[in-house]
């Protein structure tokens, strides 16, 4: 059974912002008027934290892609009443829209404040209805959701390979995030794979993850000489 | 005390009262009670309609009013069942006109208080999804269980004691007869009727004890089975309990106090149970103070870098005047005024009460929102301002609180009557010779 996981490489990406954009289509996340985002109400699957340091004019300006971790060991599906978030054999973390509650319990154990809660009904400009992805369902207002690693897309490649009667290769799946990426800073394949560049990269040096003194065990490594 | 043993209604026509004669004060209460209950419900359906969007919560603070109220409602019904089970199973004596008032504080508020989860979810029309799917190895799960659990034993034990009393309401036959009738299941008070419902109070005051102090465990874990700083900590449990414990009292008191001057007990509620209520207040706020230190001083000392961001934000950041106000309200007050005879009368109690309940409350908000207004992410600092709507379900459910006790009193004496008069009639003679086994020397 595959293990799928995706590197970053922080020194490859430029901060564009691109994965953000191409999430937020590829998942029909809905769009939030600006108000209800500066009062902390923003829908992004793939986050992007930026973070100053120094002061003017010498300010060094860092900016990492965050989409959900998938953790090895989730602390959000050990606390939610009514099995809304499960991780699979593949080790995707996914959420079931129409079983979900609401409790929010999930976000608040989330170490990383990867989830976003739908406040109110998901809306879309007149432009964008008539073209949501047909892959992807969309949410309702007050259920939770997340980054599901475009788990839609693995579908179709497993169908495929399936067809052709042969192994997912290297890098066949990849979300959409990665797909977009213009410098190639996002990786993604089966970290269980010794073959794989993801599991290659992920012995690298320069790997890091995220608290993982925590014991969560992410699934997004980061490369960076920076820290 | 006259030892007669015809008792007329006479004696305790105090109680009777507030039963049979209704002024126009209970009129306007209700009124004004259900007027805010009617606009808490408008508001209540809005959020439904639009979704948790009309509240001021927001990533990454995705929990506010509705859990710290849970929390804080919660903790206030510690107030009934604990207390009278504690006070029936030590023999104290002077329990007997206390424990009706607390067991119905315990009913009313734990109905509210339960309810509140519900209040906070984004799909409540999913609710039943909690049966049906319910994954017991969530804290939330357990919630469920141990507060249906708590509020089927305490309202049995709510009710149980009122038998005696709604058969003499029944004989008195004026009102609502069929109504009493029924609620009484035949009481005639033959010796083998007293004895089967001695052993069942008895039953249920031992059982209520594990229950009550397993509800506010679990509450806590809510909070202490995630990772996050500020919450991860194992004395969450006990703490948490002596902080509803001590909510408890204080809102009996208050209640107490209130009922006594509008209903005229003070025949019943002398200053002698305001003073040992009280002393137990000041050790709850001793312990609760014990716990406070000793949570923020492992925190500090250990000085993790999340948990020091969580406790500056609490002792000198957005959150300073919470916190500080917390320990004013339940150490501070209550320890300067409950150390000193002269400052120790019924008013000094009611505003050591007041001050505690508003404390507390305090400190559940303090616990709640810190600990997600710091993600431990690179990510900006969040900002709850509660909406409205949360401000009105609060004061919504304050006033179905004060509405359901106020309409409880219309209907059933406040004051346990048979127990009184037990007192009178058995008590005395039971305690001089519980006493005097005490004591050295042989049994007379």
């Amino acid at each position: 059974m595959p293990k799928w996981a995706m590197v970053i490489d922080l020194d490859k990406c430029t901060g564009c912002g691109d994965c953000m954009a191409a999430c937020k289509l590829e998942n029909n996340i809905a769009i939030v008027s600006p108000e209800e985002a500066n009062v902390g109400r923003v829908m992004f699957w793939m986050d992007m934290i930026t973070t100053y340091e120094g002061e003017y004019p010498n300010i060094k300006v860092k900016r990492i892609p965050k989409p959900c971790f998938h953790c090895d060991n989730p602390p959000c599906t050990r606390v939610c009443p009514v099995y809304a978030t499960y991780k699979n054999d593949e080790g995707l973390v996914g959420q079931i829209y129409h079983r979900c509650i609401g409790c929010r319990y999930c976000m608040v154990a989330c170490p990383y404040t990867a989830k976003v809660f739908n406040w109110y009904e998901p809306k879309w400009p007149d432009e964008f209805k008539s073209c949501l992805n047909p892959d992807v369902s969309l949410r309702m207002v007050g259920v939770v959701e997340k980054c599901s690693f475009c788990a839609h897309r693995l579908i179709k490649v497993k169908e495929n390979a399936d067809m052709e009667e042969r192994e997912i290769y290297d890098g066949e799946y990849s979300p959409a995030c990665g797909e977009s990426c213009p410098t190639n800073a996002i990786y993604f394949g089966d970290i269980d794979n010794k073959e794989s560049q993801v599991y290659k990269l992920s012995q690298s040096s320069r790997s890091y993850r995220e608290m993982e003194n925590l014991g969560t065990e992410p699934k997004v490594i980061y490369l960076s000489k920076r820290e | 005390m006259p030892k007669n043993k015809q008792l007329d209604f006479g004696q305790d026509a105090a109680l009777y009262r507030p039963i049979y004669e209704t002024g126009k004060g209970f009129y306007i209460t209700v009124c004004v009670l259900l007027a805010v209950y009617l606009w808490a419900l408008y508001l209540y359906i809005t959020q439904v309609y639009y979704g948790l969007g009309v509240t001021g919560m927001n990533q990454p603070i995705t929990w506010g009013f509705y859990i710290v109220n849970f929390v804080f409602f919660i903790g206030i019904s510690h107030a009934g069942t604990l207390i009278s089970a504690i006070l029936r199973l030590s023999k104290a004596e002077w329990r007997r006109p206390i424990t009706r008032m607390a067991e119905v504080i315990t009913a009313i508020v734990l109905a509210i208080g339960g309810l509140h989860p519900i209040l906070d979810l984004g799909r409540p029309d999913r609710m039943l999804n909690l049966l049906s799917d319910g994954r017991l190895q969530s804290p939330l799960l357990w919630d469920v269980t141990s507060i249906t659990a708590y509020f089927t034993a305490s309202t049995i034990y709510l009710y149980l004691p009122m038998i005696p009393d709604i058969a003499k309401l029944r004989d008195r036959g004026t009102k609502l007869k069929w109504f009493y009738n029924f609620l009484s299941w035949g009481w005639q008070g033959t010796a083998h009727q007293v004895k089967v419902l001695n052993r069942a109070i008895n039953i249920l005051m031992v059982m209520v004890i594990p229950i009550a102090i397993s509800v506010h465990t679990v509450i806590s874990y809510i909070f202490s089975m995630t990772l996050q700083p500020g919450w991860h900590s194992t004395i969450f449990g006990p703490y948490f309990v002596v902080g509803a414990i001590f909510s408890g009292i204080a809102a009996l008191l208050i209640v107490m106090i209130v009922f006594r001057k509008v209903y005229h007990l003070e025949e019943y509620l002398k200053e002698i149970h305001f003073q040992y209520l009280s002393t137990l207040l000041l050790i709850m706020s001793l312990l609760w103070f014990y716990f406070t230190f000793s949570e923020f001083l492992t925190g500090i000392f250990g000085s993790q870098t999340h948990e020091l961001h969580i406790i500056a934000y609490k002792f000198t950041g957005v959150y300073a005047p919470f916190f500080w106000g917390m320990v004013i309200c339940n150490f501070v007050i209550p320890v300067i005024i409950l150390s000193f005879k002269k400052f120790k009368t019924i008013t000094g109690i009611m505003i050591v009460s007041i001050s505690v309940v508003i404390g507390m409350w305090l400190e559940r908000l303090n616990i709640v929102v810190p600990s997600l207004a710091n993600p431990r992410m690179d990510l900006p600092l969040g900002i709850y301002i509660p909406s409205l709507v949360e401000w009105a379900l609060f004061i919504g459910g304050i006033a179905v609180f004060m509405l359901g006790f106020t309409m409880f009193a219309k209907f059933f004496p406040l004051i346990s009557i048979w127990e009184i008069e037990e007192g009178r009639k058995e008590s005395i003679k039971d305690v001089e010779k519980r006493l005097r086994s005490y004591l050295p020397g042989k049994e007379t």
